[in-house]
């Protein structure tokens, strides 16, 4: 006879039943010299910059799955709150999703304290969040915002650590970023000097980091007012082709023809809706 | 065959064989994790239905298998609501004294034991609204909704189990 056994219950959130068989899957297919497949990431940059009035953040577009790009105009700057935008770094399902949460649960903070939201609430909030899962959740983000104490940007890393500075890099292209920012930012810019410095920021990203490319997003958050630029720049454009393969009409001689009409006649006819609930 | 170097900070375990996989692991925090919380008589039964060693989902049987837990994360996310719970009650026992941790806990269990029948999913409502979790969303709302699991315990068996009369 075979034995019953009492359901466990599972409160729910990771499972983690799978990870000793991936184990050794994966010891299986590298003997084998396979590899297992990648997941998609935004090997990126993105950067912010706080200026006079406010925050402008900016991001590349282009999605990499290993060595191949997934998406060539992907959407890297979030959407938080009203005054609240972030930018994401790392695999590309973890900032989504994390951003997704700390949205949905910044929205029901709003809603019970009656206000609008804070920077500082959504950075304690996904720091929180990243160290519970010790960096196992490959999440480096640009958060950037006004609210009513002022126009702040912070970034943070995967394991939850958190920086707050008047401007940002993060991502594979961080570098070559940082060092427009280093060489030209100076402190309460205008909106047109600092939407053109992070401008060139992103493309120094994009021309030369091999995991960064295509369009360039711009986000400008100032107190009441969101302008979410997308695309503010094409920096590559796919090129047109100059010449075409196909051939001309009667490149090939016809020497016969011979017509055959098929005669059908409708037997039945009859009409099957869809079903479209 | 399973080596420890104790000359090392840490503890690691590795395994001798080299065709199965060595989860390297810092075992050295895993008992203070597994000592007071949510009792862990192996983590991972090999038995799957039917009582015999499930090959094809759990690998070869070993001790080290059904010891150690399969992921780093997997201890501390089990025990995640009671390390909170437990530092709460300490931080408010230490800011309004005794008396409120006690009239919460008392809270606590009159909430726990407001259950739907033991093979149904309960909503928590009282509980969750206890804590404060009635107004946050996380990972145990969205991955594996427990109201959404496709498989259900035999209703006879986990009512007799419940009452103690399997």
């Amino acid at each position: 006879m075979a034995t019953v056994s009492v359901c466990q219950y599972h409160p729910g959130g990771f499972s983690f039943e799978n990870c000793k068989r991936n184990a050794l899957l994966e010891a299986d297919i590298n003997k084998l010299g396979f590899s297992s497949p990648a997941a998609r990431k935004t090997g990126t940059t993105i950067c912010g910059v706080v200026y006079k009035d406010g925050v402008v953040l900016g991001a590349d577009t282009r999605a990499t799955e290993g060595m191949v790009v997934a998406d060539k105009n992907c959407s890297k700057i979030h959407y938080i709150s009203p005054n609240i935008y972030c930018c994401g770094a790392g695999t590309a399902a973890d900032t989504e999703m994390t951003t997704q949460i700390i949205s949905s649960n910044l929205e029901l903070h709003a809603l019970s304290t009656g206000r609008l939201p804070r920077v500082a609430t959504a950075n304690r909030m996904l720091k929180q969040m990243l160290f519970r899962y010790q960096g196992y959740i490959g999440a480096a983000l640009v958060l950037g915002g006004v609210d009513c104490t002022g126009p702040h940007l912070y970034s943070i890393y995967p394991h939850g650590s958190t920086d707050k500075l008047p401007y940002v890099t993060m991502g594979s292209g961080s570098l070559a970023a940082m060092a427009v920012f280093e060489d030209r930012y100076r402190p309460n810019m205008e909106e047109e000097e600092a939407k053109r410095l992070v401008r060139d920021a992103i493309a120094a990203g994009i021309f030369n980091d091999l995991g960064s490319g295509s369009n360039i997003d711009l986000c400008v958050i100032t107190k009441g007012k969101v302008d979410y630029l997308r695309p503010h720049d094409v920096a590559n454009k796919k090129g047109v082709r100059t010449g075409s393969y196909r051939y001309k009409h009667g490149t090939t001689g016809v020497l016969t023809k011979a017509v055959i009409p098929l005669n059908l006649e409708v037997v039945e006819e009859s009409v099957q809706t869809m079903d479209t609930s | 065959m399973i080596t420890v170097f104790p000359e090392t900070d840490r503890k690691y375990i590795y395994a001798d064989r080299k065709d199965e996989p060595s989860l390297k692991m810092n075992t050295r925090g895993l008992r203070s994790q597994l000592k007071d919380s949510v009792p862990v008589t192996g983590l991972c039964p090999q038995a799957g239905p039917y009582g015999v060693q499930d090959s094809l989902r759990r690998g070869f049987s070993s001790v080290k298998n059904e010891l150690l837990p399969s992921h780093p994360l997997e201890l501390s996310e089990k025990n995640f609501q009671l390390n909170q719970d437990k530092m709460n009650f300490n931080t408010l026992r230490n800011i309004q004294g005794l008396h409120a941790p006690l009239k919460l806990q008392m809270e606590y269990r009159a909430a726990k034991q407001i259950q739907r029948l033991p093979f149904l999913p309960s909503s928590n409502l009282a509980l969750d609204t206890l804590r404060g979790s009635d107004d946050t969303i996380g990972f145990e709302d969205i991955l594996n909704d427990p109201i959404q699991s496709e498989m259900m315990g035999d209703p006879h068996i986990m009512t007799e189990y419940k009452l103690g009369i399997l």
